[in-house]
This record gives C-alpha cells, sequence and structure tokens, in this order.
C-alpha cells in the first residue's frame, strides 16, 4: 500500500469506528489542558493535549486533515494516563477515544520490519503466555544469580545499551527461581475469621517478575479475612495490547479472563496493579459489540477491587497491628487506579496507618511519572523529562521511601532513584510489601 | 497560506521552532470553546518577546495579514476562532510573572501567564488578585484582559478592568506604547488602559500588564439558603444589600439546573424548591460573623425554607457543591452546550428569570439558568445538538428574544463572555448605530488596515470564510 491509501484506508475507518457521540461532548472548554502532563510538558501546544487531540480524531473524521506524521506524533505521545477525564465536565471517555484511534491506526499501517517483528514477538508470541513469561523470566534469574550480570555489569557491555535501557537492567528486581513460578497456590483460607470471599487475579508480570509483592498481597487478603480463590484460567489482562492498537488480541485474552472468573461465586475480584485493574474493568467497553460477551464482562467487571480498597473496607489497618522504624514515606498515585479505579485515598490511609511511619505528600502526586506501560522505552524522552520532574517533588519531601501500586510505576521510581544516584538513601516499593513490611511478625500464622 | 515571502519573514524573527503551518499545527488552533465556529488559521507564531511581536505586527500590517492573538482559547463568544485565516498568535514563551510589588501592591506580568498561577503567587505574598473566571485554572491574564473576565467574586470585588493598572501595547502598525502606571491617581490623556481591555483583540496586541492588588481577607463563610419561590429569592438578593451588605459570592440556581445538579451529583438537594443562593463573606473575623447572621435573618425573614451556614471548610465545600457542578451537569445531558451570559440590574433577575422559562417553554427547550445573582449576570444553558439544525435554529431564535428581553430590562446581552463573533450580530441591541459607529470609528484609526482579530465586535457581511459546522 503507498502512503496515500494507508491514510485513505485510516480516515474511511476513522469515520466508521469512531464513536462520533463522544468525539462530540467534547465541548472543548479545555479545563484538560492543565491535567496534561503531555501538554505542560511540551511547552503547552495544543496538539499534546487532550483537547487538541479530540479536535484532531474529529478533523480526520470529518475529512478536515489526513492522518499524516504529525497526527500519528500526536496520538504517539499522549500517555494514556486519563488525567483529563476525572476534570472533564462533559464526562468524555478520552481513554476509549485513544484506544480506537489507536487501533485504526496500527491496523492499517505498514510498520517498519524490526518494529513489526517486536510487535508480534511481544503481543502474540510473549503476553498471551504466561509459560513462556515464566521462561522469560527464568532467564533472567539465570543472569542474575549466574553471575553473568556481574560480569556483564564489568565488561562496561551494559554501555552499549540506550541509556534508559541500561538503567532498566540495574533496577528490575532479583525475580524468582523457575521452581519458585511453579506450584502457585490455587486456594488460601481466611486467617482469623472470615468476611469475604475473594478472587485473585494474579496477573502475567505480578505473578513471575513480582512474584513476591503476589504472595505478599494474598497473605495481606487472608489477614484481613478473605477466602482467596486463585484460579488456574486466568492470563494476562491484555491492557498492552489495548492500549496499543491491537484491540483483537485483548479481546481474546479479556473473553478468556472472564471465563475464569465467573463461576467462582467470589465477592470482589482483587487487583495489585493499577494497570491491570483499570483494563479489567474497561473489558465491558472493550467487549460492547458481541452480544454474547457484553453482558458478561459488565457483570465481571462490577466485582473488580484493587486490594487497597479491600483492605480499608475489611478495617485491616484497625485490624493488624502495623510497624516499621521511623522513616518518612511518600506515594506516588498509578495514574490508572486513581484516574480509572477512583483507588487515591485508601493507599495512603494505609500508609499512615503504619506506626512509625511519617506520611509526606508529594506536590503532583497525582501526575503521571512517566512509565504508561512501554512509554518509557518507545517515548524515552518525554518520559525521563517527566520522571526528572517526579523527582524534583520527591526528593522536596526527603522521603526515604516511594510507595506505588503498579509495577510500572515501581520501576520508573526506581529508575529514578538510580538516576538520581540516590540508591543509598531512597527506595521504590509497592504498596502491599510495604504493609507486609510492616505487618508484626506474630500476625502471620 | 502565507506568502512564502511573508513566512520567511515571520521565521527569520521568530525562528522555525516558533512557526507552524502544518496542517496539524493549524488545526489545533482552529477553535475555541464556543460550540460551532472553526476555521483554519494560516499559521501559528509564538513570539518570544515584545521586540517580536512588534516585528510581526509591522510584517502581518504590512501585507494586511489577520492577526488573532490566543491564550489558552477558553472564550465562549469565538473571540479567538481564525474566521479570517491569517496567523493565530501564542504567548506560551511570555507567560512569566516579572514582580511583585509589595510596597506599591502590584503583580507585573507577561500576557500568557495562567489566571490561576497569578492568584497562588500573590496569595503566597498574603495578597489578593480578586477576578475568578471559570476557567482560571486555564485561562491566561491576556485573554482574561482582552475579554474583560468576570467571575465569581465580581458583585463585591469587581472585574478584570478594575485590576488593570497600567498595559504595554503593540499597536496595529507595529509601535509600542505603554498606558498608565503603579498609580491610583492618572489622567494625564485618555484613558487607553480601559479602552484596551475588553477590546477582544480588535485594537492591539497586549504584551505587558501591571495588575493591582489588594490585601488577603483574613476570614470566610459560606452558607446556603432554599426558595419556593424565585420572588423571594430575588428579594432576599436586594434586601441584603439594601441593609448594606455586599457578600463575596452570591451566586443562584434556578430549579431546572438543580434537578440536573440533583440528578447528576445526588448532593441531597430538594428538587422541589425553586431556587437556591450560594452566599459567602469574607473580611475580618467579626465582620464575616456578623454579616452571615444577617443575612441569614434576611432569607429567613423572606420565606427561605432552609438556611444553612458551613461550620467548617468542609461543609463550606459541600455547599459549593452544587453551584460548582452545574456546569458539569449541564454539559453531559447532550453533546451542545449553549452557555450565555445575558445580564440585567440585580433589581430585575427575578423578572429576567421568569422570562427566560418563558421564552425556553415558547420555543420547546431545556433552559437552565444559574449565575451571580448579587450582580444580575445570568448564565441561562440550553444543552442542545448541533447536529439538529431545526433544534438550532429555535436555540438561536430563544436567545435572541432572552437578549431583547435582558435589554428592555436595562440590561445587556453580555455579562463577561465578549461579544466576539458569536454576539456581535446584536450589538446593535445594546448600542444603537450611533454607538456602533463611534466605537467603529475607534476601530479605523487604530487599525485602519483591519488586521486586528476581523470579523469580531462587529457584524461582517462579507465574511471571507464559512465556519465549518462542529
Amino acid at each position: 500500500m503507498t502512503k496515500l491509501q494507508e491514510q485513505q484506508t485510516i480516515q474511511k475507518q476513522f469515520n466508521e469506528r469512531m464513536n462520533q457521540e463522544e468525539l462530540l461532548n467534547c465541548m472543548r472548554c479545555g479545563f484538560c489542558l492543565p491535567s496534561c502532563p503531555t501538554y505542560i510538558e511540551s511547552g503547552f501546544q495544543e496538539s499534546h493535549s487532550p483537547r487538541g487531540r479530540i479536535a484532531l480524531m474529529k478533523a480526520v473524521v470529518d475529512g478536515l486533515i489526513e492522518p499524516d506524521e504529525d497526527f500519528e506524533r500526536s496520538l504517539d505521545l499522549c500517555l494514556g494516563c486519563r488525567a483529563c477525564e476525572p476534570v472533564c465536565p462533559s464526562g468524555v471517555n478520552y481513554g476509549q477515544l485513544l484506544e480506537e484511534a489507536r487501533d485504526i491506526v496500527n491496523q492499517n499501517k505498514r510498520h517498519s520490519l524490526p518494529v513489526r517483528a517486536v510487535r508480534k514477538a511481544v503481543f502474540e508470541g510473549l503476553f498471551p503466555h504466561q509459560n513462556r513469561i515464566k521462561n522469560l523470566t527464568g532467564l533472567i534469574g539465570f543472569y542474575q544469580r549466574s553471575g553473568l550480570q556481574k560480569a556483564a555489569r564489568k565488561t562496561g557491555i551494559m554501555k552499549l545499551l540506550p541509556e534508559n535501557l541500561a538503567a532498566m537492567e540495574k533496577v528490575l528486581p532479583p525475580v524468582p527461581t523457575m521452581k519458585e513460578m511453579k506450584n502457585r497456590p490455587e486456594h488460601l483460607p481466611s486467617i482469623g475469621t472470615q468476611t469475604a470471599r475473594v478472587a485473585f487475579f494474579s496477573g502475567c508480570l505480578m505473578d513471575t517478575v513480582f512474584l513476591e509483592t503476589n504472595n505478599a498481597t494474598m497473605k495481606l487478603l487472608q489477614l484481613a479475612g478473605c477466602e482467596v480463590v486463585i484460579p488456574k484460567g486466568q492470563s494476562c489482562c491484555g491492557a498492552l495490547h489495548g492500549h496499543s492498537g491491537e484491540k483483537e488480541s485483548a479481546r481474546g485474552l479479556a473473553k478468556k479472563n472472564i471465563q475464569a472468573f465467573e463461576d467462582l461465586n467470589v465477592d470482589f475480584i482483587i487487583t495489585n496493579a493499577g494497570g491491570c485493574g483499570a483494563f479489567l474493568m474497561d473489558y465491558d467497553h472493550l467487549l460492547k459489540d458481541d452480544p454474547l460477551w457484553k453482558e458478561r464482562a459488565a457483570a465481571f467487571k462490577e466485582k473488580i477491587k484493587d486490594i487497597a480498597e479491600v483492605l480499608v473496607a475489611a478495617g485491616f489497618h484497625e485490624k493488624v497491628k502495623l510497624e516499621l522504624p521511623p522513616q518518612v514515606v511518600t506515594y506516588q498515585d498509578s495514574c490508572h487506579l486513581r484516574n480509572v479505579m477512583k483507588t487515591a485515598s485508601a493507599p495512603r490511609l494505609l500508609i499512615q496507618s503504619i506506626k512509625g511511619v511519617e506520611f509526606k505528600e508529594m506536590q503532583q502526586a497525582d501526575r503521571c511519572c512517566g512509565s504508561a506501560g512501554i512509554y518509557n522505552i518507545i517515548e524515552s524522552e518525554m518520559s525521563m523529562r517527566l520522571l526528572d520532574s517526579k523527582m524534583v517533588h520527591a526528593k522536596a519531601t526527603h522521603a526515604s521511601t516511594i510507595v506505588t501500586a503498579n509495577p510500572g510505576c515501581l520501576l520508573q521510581m526506581k529508575l529514578g532513584i538510580e538516576r538520581e544516584g540516590l540508591a543509598a538513601k531512597m527506595r521504590g516499593v509497592h504498596l502491599v510489601d510495604l504493609l507486609m513490611e510492616a505487618v508484626k511478625k506474630e500476625a502471620v500464622v | 497560506m502565507l506568502a512564502i515571502l511573508v513566512k520567511e519573514k515571520i521565521i527569520a524573527v521568530v525562528t522555525s521552532e516558533n512557526f507552524d503551518d502544518s496542517k496539524t499545527g493549524r488545526l489545533v488552533y482552529s477553535y475555541d470553546s464556543t460550540p460551532n465556529y472553526q476555521a483554519l488559521p494560516d499559521a501559528v507564531v509564538s513570539p518570544r518577546n515584545t521586540a517580536e511581536v512588534a516585528e510581526i505586527v509591522k510584517i502581518c500590517n504590512e501585507h494586511q495579514i489577520p492577526i488573532v492573538p490566543r491564550g489558552s482559547g477558553t472564550n465562549l463568544c469565538g473571540g479567538t476562532c481564525p474566521l479570517e485565516g491569517g496567523i493565530v498568535m501564542l504567548f506560551k514563551h511570555m507567560n512569566k510573572i516579572l514582580e511583585i510589588d509589595e510596597e506599591n501592591l502590584t503583580a507585573t506580568v507577561q500576557p500568557g501567564v495562567i489566571t490561576y498561577d497569578v492568584i497562588t503567587a500573590v496569595e503566597s505574598k498574603g495578597l489578593f488578585y480578586p477576578p475568578d473566571p471559570g476557567s482560571m485554572k486555564i485561562s491566561t491574564i491576556g485573554g482574561n484582559i482582552n475579554e474583560n473576565s468576570g467571575g465569581l467574586r465580581g458583585l463585591k470585588y469587581g472585574v478584570t478592568r478594575d485590576y488593570v493598572m497600567a498595559l504595554e501595547i503593540v499597536l496595529p502598525n507595529g509601535e509600542i506604547i505603554r498606558t498608565g502606571g503603579k498609580l491610583a491617581k492618572d489622567v494625564a490623556g485618555y484613558d487607553f488602559t480601559r479602552l484596551y481591555v475588553g477590546s477582544e483583540g480588535t485594537l492591539g496586541i497586549v504584551t505587558e500588564a501591571t495588575l493591582k492588588l489588594i490585601p488577603i481577607p483574613d476570614a470566610k463563610k459560606t452558607m446556603l439558603a432554599l426558595y419556593q419561590d424565585m420572588e423571594a429569592a430575588a428579594r432576599s438578593v436586594s434586601k441584603i444589600i439594601a441593609n448594606k451588605i455586599i457578600p463575596a459570592t452570591l451566586e443562584f440556581l434556578d430549579q431546572p439546573t438543580l434537578k440536573v445538579v440533583e440528578d447528576y451529583a445526588r448532593i441531597g438537594l430538594p428538587t422541589d424548591v425553586k431556587a437556591v443562593l450560594l452566599i459567602e463573606q469574607d473580611g475580618p473575623p467579626e465582620v464575616v460573623e456578623r454579616d452571615i447572621i444577617k443575612i441569614s435573618e434576611i432569607c429567613r425573614q423572606e420565606m427561605a425554607v432552609s438556611v444553612q451556614i458551613a461550620q467548617s471548610e468542609t461543609e463550606a465545600e459541600a455547599l459549593r457543591t452544587a453551584r460548582r457542578t452545574a456546569l458539569s451537569a449541564l454539559a453531559r445531558l447532550k453533546p451542545t452546550t449553549i452557555l450565555e451570559d445575558a445580564t440585567v440590574p440585580r433589581s430585575e433577575i427575578a423578572k429576567m428569570v421568569k422570562a427566560i422559562n418563558d421564552i425556553a417553554a415558547k420555543y420547546k427547550l431545556d433552559i437552565c439558568t444559574f449565575g451571580h445573582a448579587g450582580d444580575g449576570n445570568l448564565h441561562p444553558t440550553c444543552p442542545t445538538d448541533a447536529r439538529n439544525h431545526e433544534e438550532m435554529e429555535r436555540v438561536e431564535r430563544a436567545f435572541a428574544e432572552i437578549f431583547e428581553k435582558a435589554i428592555e430590562l436595562g440590561g445587556t446581552i453580555t455579562g463577561e463572555h465578549g461579544v466576539g463573533v458569536m454576539k456581535s450580530p446584536y450589538l446593535e441591541l445594546k448600542l444603537g448605530k450611533a454607538g456602533i459607529a463611534a466605537m467603529q470609528a475607534v476601530k479605523n484609526a487604530l487599525d485602519p488596515n483591519h488586521i486586528m482579530n476581523p470579523g469580531k465586535v462587529f457584524m461582517d457581511d462579507s465574511r471571507k470564510r464559512v465556519k465549518v459546522g462542529q
């Protein structure tokens, strides 16, 4: 296909597929502008704001402009943090518009060969298959434990990698062994009086690279009085696919997950990653045109809750004694946890319930850190600018611990700490890991 | 498109980084917050200082190219929509607070600075910049000055006009002038400062402003009064002021608005009441206390069915919710939201609200009215759908009648949004032929080539570009 043909097809599909009601709902009041990280960081460029992007999408639908490279650039640079949604007077579902637009562009664009190869490997080859993720994690584990990592760092070979990838290699947590990743529990009883029966969405990366965090999550749920079910048939949530213009693959994963969870007779489905939770909550929209799945997706969505909300609702922080050595702690919101799942006060309340912790809110904790899925690798320049501003605010709190509630944000915080040369006096940690540390030993049976 | 020669000249001034004539770059500056207006500029230019602004204006004047100065594009009168193409001028580089002068109580700022940033910066020094338009977190001071923006605090503290002491202006011929000063008294010649405030970018470009500041009030209290009858609410407003109390905020919502707000926010407001007043007073604590007690007595005497006084900031915030969510609640009803600002003397509010409701019924439309009761500045708002041409015609006819009624009651067609293109057909209602001719004489004298924001304020029958439907 020639470039022109490509543009014509994209234009036609914009006209057919974009939700025109939703595009019209944007009344262009501009209330979203101050909330948009890329608008601010780009030096107030309207084309990198939500209002601008919606106007561009509408202009393509209306045939006022062609979907050219500048148009794609505007879509690409969006973090998808959805901070524009809570501040929108008209309640425009920006995230859904963005996903649809990206899907249309991606499905009709002929990517360069290397990009195509990477996309295929990641979206089709790796993420839908939990065993392959395990194997890859196993390889990383081998790299970390065999002495290869030390050797590689000594040779300076890492310097050949782009700066942020090299730093990324440093901040990856020690991953579990293959043995640890096998034999995962499927059912755990509550500790003490049972108050609820919940299912745990273990996730793909969370159940491999961040296995310890998942273990802590289940333990905290048990301590809060939850009976925990972890169905085997679940898979990756599909967020990475959905956000990158691979909606069809995302739909396949969504169906698999709905099926895995629907007959468990549980009160809630728990997630410990804001990015996954928010995407699970969007399943009803993802499957809205599928009459067989629409209602099942809506029922599934109703049950999704972040671990922090459930712990607070169960009175975990009052029931269990939490204590840590004296330290200042700050919290970085996960955008999707805050803007889509609307969970913002529960994590803060839990942190403040720990004896010995002085909680200090950093300025603009609700602004995206620049991690945004694979954004920090693809759009590293913008991502690092956002991270640098973030670290200024984090440092100003004099915190020794930055808490987050999503794996991507956590890695980004660790990267920020590494880049600032603060590794000796500051750490990044997931909320549940901090809580687990704070649980007094006698509480854990 | 601009001629190559012109483009090269402008780039020589601002560098190519600050010149954009890509399709995408132009599209995103083809609109503002006004429903149904869109037109592409030929280029978007971001000068870095006053000298560059002057250079660009000279080039444009020589080649007769329209210039539309634009802040954040939040205006509601089509004021920054480049109807006749030309260049849209952005002030993203000229966005600094240059000085806060605590001896003269002034702030000197560049036009691109965000209003809210000025407010927070001066408040950190115990000072107060009162104009608070609804979009203050987004809007720029330059935009506020050009539109003479109002806000919730207008009744007690006045509007943008009352806080602009001096301006630096680039005239349409490229000359730079300074008006006013850090002076309470200054009668040296015509008051150009006042002329340029609210001139909607049609007379030149504001490149710097010195703003008046006042000491920040020590205390503030918030209350809410509900009424079974619009007349009673209006009588309360008049009586509060007749009792020599000027509240900092005196906002109201009518029953249709209230129903929509309750449907959306579920804050437990009774939807059978006909009007709600949100009242705030600020000042020294003992004065605030005394005024709030007096106001609540007046409201009760005037048959308010309920009067609540907030005992804490959390409670105050809860009371403000209804007014704060009015726009969100209305905007969610239908795709297009037409928000107007017909204004009457405050003694005529009840009559005006009744007239609006009658007109809405006549044209079979939903029009919800809320707004600034204290200064008679109402916001009749019509949720509609721009794609429904038949209904849009009824909306236009209804608003024409609302404007006529406002004038009949001694009011005006626009209290704070500006004329722009949206209300230019109605300007004659307010000014008469002679009034318009006098204003046009000023325009022609200062901008003989009509390069500054053409097609705005005055009706222009020979519009070159047809608006693109939203």
